[in-house]
């Protein structure tokens, strides 16, 4: 008997589903504070700057730098086996100095990313009506 | 400074083999290394009425335990959730609650079984919460976490493949004199350069050895520590730091860890400094662990580590041994518990042909990325 191998499923709730429902049409969208204007990502129930629980969301800009990355060799979930070697990454925004997330990096050799690479976002159908926010080298 | 944890000493130490595969339940292998540690310290397990552990969910807790070995009265327990981060916190517990009189006699434990393997995922995965925009992208274990780290360190620091595998070197060779070490053939940095990659830039040997097994400790006061077989190894002081929750990738500066709040504070609490420390039980659920919290206790300054380990400093002979018993990356992965394990034989001058001669303090770190904690233990009080 063999099991069908799933994509990892993502469970949107109240919090995070502004963040999927932008990524389907296209948009960066991160938790913005009503009351101070903070970004916060992934989103929490509560404002860190200012403990405001009034939360909204807003699109960002999209471009980032590539502040880390690696490249997975091993399947360490057997979804990935055929998309070996791909780049995982660490992007800070622009918006706001530390705004991270994690990401891979996309229409580039692997092994010739860097630290420090001009990024921006583009969005890759995933499963069941998801599409993951992934970032490409930013145009000149 | 803050010394009232001295008060508090381990007495006893007990743990089973380390094995790829056991076949053992977790139950087992901590009821054989809870009634090891009793056994190294002359008591029976009507002397015990403590029992603490981390990380249980999904292995065996401590009433499970106390009730495997025959505690009949189990006044203090506490079952800490975590991992590696939170060993320290484990440790510190049990002593606390013997100094608080809330236990005389605690044992501290920590099991793996087959069923636990951080390095890899199976099934569906429904990734709920952080999962969400972890997981779709392939971010699910420890190597990437950690790997990022390393690149970043990299990136700033000019830290090399070569630096990360002159820890993994130095430390295999301290395994190759240890019986119990699952990993015993010495490498070369040439072997270390051709292993294969798990997570660029980790190699195979930049990762821990992920074993089944399970060490116990036994702690009760100073004070009843002298009527026992083995000379007391003090606790000395500790300190922890966990903050950034959530996931590792959120620490603001990816090129230190924990031990960037932990060092400062653990330093402060015991007057005592790196130069003080006789061996160095570093957390190695990576080569890179080592390296950052290497850095962050000030044995060297940032992009050093490599030369330091090449010069020989970190070995028999040199500034600080550590690792001697090779670490989670040779010995095994027993989640920390068996940095204890071996700090303790070191400090009672049982470590055999691996003995660092005259070791009087060993730091004991736990943890990596944004969570971890430390402590010191001694031959005296200070």
């Amino acid at each position: 008997m063999t099991t069908e191998i799933q994509a990892p499923v993502p469970i949107p709730n109240a919090l995070t589903e502004a963040f999927w429902q932008g990524a389907a049409e296209g948009q960066l969208v991160m938790q913005r504070c009503n009351a101070c204007g903070h970004l916060q990502h992934p989103p929490e129930p509560i404002c860190s700057a200012c403990l405001s629980f009034d939360l909204g969301s807003a699109a960002v800009s999209g471009k980032g730098t590539v502040y880390t990355y690696c490249i997975p060799t091993q399947a360490f979930h057997p979804w990935f086996a055929d998309k070996l070697p791909f780049v995982l990454a660490v992007v800070e925004l622009d918006d706001q100095p530390g705004l991270k997330m994690i990401t891979n990096i996309v229409d580039i050799d692997p092994e010739a990313v860097k630290v420090g690479d001009r990024v921006e976002v583009t969005f890759q159908p995933f499963s069941e009506g998801f599409f993951l926010p992934v970032f490409r080298p930013a145009a000149q | 400074m803050n010394r009232m944890l001295q008060n508090a000493a381990v007495v006893g130490i007990g743990r089973t083999k380390y094995v790829r595969k056991s076949g053992r339940t977790t139950l087992a292998m901590a009821a054989e290394a809870a009634r090891d540690a009793l056994a190294d310290c002359g008591l029976t397990p009507a002397d015990v009425d403590g029992f603490t552990c981390f990380g249980t969910s999904g292995s065996a807790t401590p009433s499970q335990v106390a009730h495997a070995i025959g505690v009949e009265d189990l006044g203090w327990s506490l079952s800490v959730s975590g991992g590696g981060n939170i060993v320290t916190s484990t440790v510190t517990g049990a002593a606390t609650a013997v100094l608080s009189g809330q236990a005389d006699v605690v044992i501290a434990y920590r099991v793996l079984g087959s069923d636990t393997r951080y390095g890899r995922a199976f099934g569906t995965i429904h990734a709920e919460g952080e999962g969400q925009f972890a997981a779709p992208h392939g971010y699910m274990v420890p190597p990437q976490w950690f790997s990022m780290y390393a690149r970043r360190h990299q990136h700033e620091y000019g830290s090399t493949s070569e630096d990360l595998g002159a820890i993994a070197v130095q430390q295999r060779l301290h395994a190759s004199a240890n019986p119990h070490a699952i990993g015993r053939d010495p490498i070369t940095i040439d072997d270390y350069m051709a292993s294969r990659w798990i997570c660029d830039p980790f190699r195979l040997f930049d990762c821990t050895y992920e074993v089944d097994g399970a060490v116990a400790i036994v702690i009760t006061s100073a004070e009843r520590a002298k009527d026992m077989p083995h000379a007391p190894v003090y606790v000395l002081g500790a300190a922890d730091a966990n903050r950034f929750g959530g996931s590792p990738y959120q620490w603001d500066d990816m090129t230190t860890m924990f031990s960037r709040d932990t060092a400062p504070k653990l330093w402060a609490r015991t007057g005592l400094g790196p130069a003080d420390i006789d061996v160095a039980c570093m957390y190695d659920c990576f080569t890179f662990t080592v390296m950052a919290t290497f850095e962050d206790f000030g044995f060297c300054d940032k992009g050093e580590v490599g030369d330091y380990f090449r010069a020989g400093r970190a070995t028999y002979g040199g500034d600080v041994v550590v690792n001697p018993h090779g670490g989670l990356l040779s010995e095994g992965y027993i989640h920390g518990m068996n940095h204890h394990y071996e700090a303790v034989l070191q400090l009672r001058g049982d470590a055999e042909n691996r003995q660092v001669q005259g070791a009087q303090t060993a730091l004991v770190t736990s943890g990596a990325g944004p969570f971890g904690g430390a402590l010191i233990y001694g031959t005296s009080q200070l």
